[in-house]
């Protein structure tokens, strides 16, 4: 067998600013049309006085351009993109055509109610979806991502606990989790405790009873957790929270694993974020847009970010104020167009298309840790779901670190897995495949890794210099941060 | 599943090598009281057409009029976005890729995400611009914690009523934890920024004021007072801007003295789409760089000392920093940061200017057009407007913008939802794709319904 990994023509481009020619434009304007006013009439202290110095280029060199910077990225429409934590599963084109319906595309966020029944429609049957999907109780769509989504979870659990008359003052978080949720919780002024994982990578319900008190407002946990495994514990330690008057907010980024499986809801969360560019498959775009609505339990349900899409009669109504929300958490409606493609994508796989898209995905998950046992040293023996995490430990032996093997992977043709994290592993190599893989894809990528295994003994300068292949090598980010340079100047 | 590759052969092949008998064995680390028995109660799957057939049904519930019979804007504008915009940008290689956490197969979206900082500090008049924030509102409300940092113990925010509404209830949310004072200013009677509602807050209790530029009205005004009133006092200056469009033709931020600028990017080349996704704009001084939120992309060099980019200062962020980070942001809106420096380039320095100058020439046309009709007056007839002004009218907003829609019209936005003093006043926004023939029916039928 062969990986994909080759070299191919892929062209230098300079910035556009150094390609701008005075006089070139790649824009056509209508002429106003209309008896024109004198801009002299405008008082000369608002006007501008130095120009935008934008680059002045034809079309043909701004489609050149973007189109020669485009192939410089590798993209999940490749290949294998095994970032773990991030779900990068195949994004199909429907739910690209879906956003691009000018019904949805080009309707406006401040029109009256009667002009935007459809939206409001398609919301709040998304809505309903991610509540049954999940068993919340209600769901709310405008967070923006997934951290966005946790701060407005965050802001309704210090709500509900205001309306008890404190509250309240820590937030406990397991050292496994993503850095956005104790980022989030510190914007809602909570201090927050570092819960450690046991022996086996999970939490245990002792754990949390010996921080748990009533200064506790939430426990924050991720369900699959980091390392992949399920937190077995999870109706126990619901349990311990609940006792003290405390909530458990769940970090819904690896819900991947679990659709039409668990419902987190009847594990006792009581709040829940999901991101729909991952689950729900909306393209990462670079870095985003995402879209990170948020589950909660009948308790949380006054303290709803506005507004509140109210169905009556077969119609749909906006409920703009209500007196304990949390209020706006977003201008208008989230971030909408990835609410249609995560509705188009729920629609089309149906009740049992979701639960493959999870069985597959923890398939794939299970064969590449099985393949790569022994290869690679697996911290956690724990059965994992939709990821594996292993470790550079045996490679250390040969002074090499996990950098090197993702950097030696993009010789053979893969984005690397997320290294790293979680912070509890040294030297994590986070492997997540998705459903999106066939088995002949995963034996390349399983071939890959276990080729650069024996490069790391027999030809370890190999793996240290890599990558050799890619458009660049290893990049300074010494001097990057050092030199800092932010911005095009002359 | 056309999406998903597996073959039952396949299926049993793996789950052989992994030493299971089915794929129910995969979930046996599951306790057994939550897994599921029942399929979930979601509706049956659709194939495509039938699906995409469902969607359209859906989207023409909305009655969605063409761009150019609307008048809406209130910081979502309607503009034209060239062809090879979109072409461009929904390339898979922009598209389906993640954050550029390995920048040597990543090199084409950290170029782009330079050249975004690039022209947001062209813009803006600024030293240096993030990657990205989720969109105008949570920029500004992110701003407003960035000056609360700085100013250490000042706790005072300035927010004028002039500012979008929806930004201010923004603002008020995600700051409710801090033991701020969030003060919201009156406007002045023509719209504009009451400097002398300024005098009360000019002490060292000041940390930031916020300056909507253009505001809510669609007015423009020298500031520079309000400026020097406020940095004079220790306080930062925050400038706002929801159609940075007009900055083709109006004083940048940078040179009328700001301190952090935040803003909205969506007019320039994203459409509507119901509110999102956009693209939230955030510069500053160089000297207020670390407490910056976001990503940020920087030049460096490779082992082989050819130029390319990298997401640096990122001991900035949460995934370091964690609860001691800047922002709690991650994911940003980095498809809508190179749509905007797709637009933006191929628009240009020269295409800028005169886009914005069509836009002021339309919008002023159909003011005094307006303005003319019987009964209509302007509410700020002083103001220097950019694209968008409001209307005095004779009766309810609401029901006038209802008759205007049984004529085709979106007539633009009833501004007494957010403010009880402004009934009867209709924000109208006025963009390069409302022609001469566009508002003169406009006109006409505002007219019918005035006298109906």
């Amino acid at each position: 067998m062969t990986t994909p990994g080759t070299t191919g023509l892929i062209l230098e481009e300079p910035l556009l600013c150094e390609q701008s020619v005075k006089g070139r434009i790649g824009f056509s304007l209508p002429p106003s049309g209309v008896p024109e006013s004198n801009l002299s009439n405008l008082p000369k202290s608002l006007l501008r006085q130095k120009s935008a110095e934008l680059p002045e280029i034809s079309e043909v060199d701004g489609v050149r351009h973007f189109v020669r910077l485009s192939q410089q990225n590798y993209c999940k429409d490749a290949g294998l993109y095994p970032l773990g934590s991030c779900t990068m599963k195949y994004n199909p084109k429907t739910t690209e055509a879906a956003s691009k319906i000018p019904g949805f595309a080009n309707s406006h966020p401040l029109s009256t109610t009667e002009g935007m029944q459809g939206n409001l429609k398609l919301i709040y049957e998304l809505q309903e979806y991610l509540a049954e999907i999940s068993g919340m109780d209600f769901v709310t769509c405008w967070p923006a991502a997934g951290s966005h989504g946790e701060l407005t979870g965050m802001l309704m659990i210090r709500a509900f606990h205001e309306s008890k008359g404190n509250p309240r003052k820590k937030v406990i978080i397991p050292d496994s989790a993503h850095g956005t949720n104790p980022a989030s919780a510190a914007i809602c002024q909570y201090e927050v405790i570092t819960l450690p994982s046991n022996k086996e990578g999970i939490l245990t319900a002792d754990a949390v009873r010996e921080v748990m008190d009533e200064e506790v407002a939430a426990l924050m946990v991720t369900n699959p957790n980091t390392l992949g495994i399920f937190e077995e514990n999870i109706l126990e330690i619901c349990e311990v929270v609940h006792k003290k008057g405390g909530l458990v907010y769940c970090d819904g980024a690896n819900l991947n694993a679990l659709l039409g499986i668990v419902r987190l809801g009847e594990a006792g969360v009581d709040v829940l974020h999901f991101n729909l560019h991952k689950t729900f498959s909306t393209p990462h775009g670079g870095g985003g847009p995402g879209a990170g609505p948020v589950g909660i339990k009948k308790k949380l349900e006054p303290f709803l970010p506005t507004p509140l899409i109210i169905k009556e009669n077969g119609t749909f109504n906006l409920e703009w104020s209500r007196g304990q929300s949390i209020g706006r958490v977003k201008a208008y409606f989230g971030n909408f167009g990835m609410l249609v493609r995560a509705y188009t994508y729920i629609r089309e796989f149906g009740p049992e298309g979701l639960r493959r898209i999870s069985e597959m995905a923890v398939l794939n998950a299970n064969y590449i840790r099985k393949n790569l046992e022994g290869t690679y040293h697996l911290p956690y023996s724990k059965p994992v779901l939709h990821e594996c995490v292993f470790s550079d430990k045996l490679q250390k032996e040969h002074d090499i670190k996990t950098l090197d093997i993702a950097k030696r992977l993009m010789d053979y043709g893969f984005h690397p897995p997320t290294i790293y994290f979680p912070l509890i592993v040294p030297g994590a190599l986070m492997i997540e495949p998705t459903e999106s893989e066939p088995k002949a894809s995963l034996d390349q990528f399983i071939e890959a890794m276990k080729t650069i295994a024996k490069e790391c003994q027999d030809t370890p300068e190999i793996v240290k210099t890599a990558p050799h292949k890619t458009f660049r090598g290893r990049l300074d980010e010494v001097k990057a941060a050092r030199e800092l340079k932010l911005r095009w100047t002359t | 599943m056309r999406y998903i590759p597996h073959t039952p052969e396949e299926i049993q092949g793996m789950l052989k090598i992994i030493g299971l008998r089915s794929v129910a064995e995969l979930f046996s680390s599951i306790p057994d009281s939550l897994l599921q028995e029942k399929p979930l109660k979601l509706p049956p799957a659709l194939d495509e057409m039938t699906l995409l057939r469902h969607l359209e049904k859906v989207a023409t519930e909305n009655h969605t009029l063409p761009r150019s019979r609307s008048f809406l804007g209130g910081g979502v504008y309607r503009h034209y976005i060239p062809s090879a915009v979109g072409e461009l940008v929904r390339r898979s290689e922009f598209l389906t890729p993640y954050t550029p956490y390995q920048p040597e197969i990543s090199q084409g979206t950290l170029q782009v995400i330079f050249e975004f900082q690039t022209m947001v500090c062209e813009l803006f008049g600024m030293e240096v611009s993030n990657a990205s924030m989720y969109d105008g509102s949570t920029a500004l409300a992110e701003a407003c914690l960035m000056a609360l940092r700085i100013g250490k113990n000042r706790k005072t925010i300035l927010l004028p009523s002039s500012l979008h509404p929806e930004y201010t209830q923004v603002t008020h949310t995600i700051l409710k934890s801090f033991k701020d004072n969030i003060v919201e200013l009156p406007f002045s009677k023509e719209g504009g920024f009451e400097t002398a509602a300024l005098n009360d807050y000019l002490n060292d209790d000041l940390a930031a004021c916020v300056i909507p530029y253009p505001n809510f009205f669609g007015v423009v005004e020298d500031v520079r007072e309000v400026v020097q009133k406020v940095q004079q006092a220790g306080g930062l200056v925050i400038f706002c801007v929801t159609e940075p469009l007009s900055l083709g033709l109006f004083e940048s931020p940078g040179a009328l003295g700001a301190d952090i600028v935040c803003g909205e990017g969506q007019s320039l080349g994203i459409p509507p789409s119901f509110g999102g996704p956009f693209v939230g704009l955030f510069a500053a001084r160089e000297k207020h760089l670390r407490q910056m939120p976001g990503r940020i992309c920087g030049m460096t060099s490779d082992n082989k000392g050819r130029r390319g980019f990298v997401l640096t200062l990122s001991t900035r962020e949460q995934h370091i920093r964690r609860e001691k980070a800047t922002s709690n942001i991650c994911t940003n809106q980095a498809l809508c940061a190179t749509q905007m420096t797709v637009y933006l380039s191929m628009l240009g320095k020269e295409g800028l200017k005169k886009l914005a100058q069509l836009n002021w020439q339309r919008a002023e046309y159909a003011k005094q057009k307006l303005a003319s009709i019987t009964g209509v007056t302007l509410s700020f007839p002083k103001a220097t407007t950019f694209n968008e002004f409001v209307l005095k009218l004779p009766k309810s907003a609401d029901s006038v913008l209802k008759d205007l829609r049984t004529k085709g019209f979106d007539g633009g936005i009833a501004l007494d939802r957010w403010y009880h003093e402004l009934e009867n006043s209709l924000l109208v926004n006025v963009t390069e794709l409302n022609e001469r023939e566009d508002i003169d029916s406009f006109a006409t039928a505002l007219k019918e319904v005035l006298q109906s």
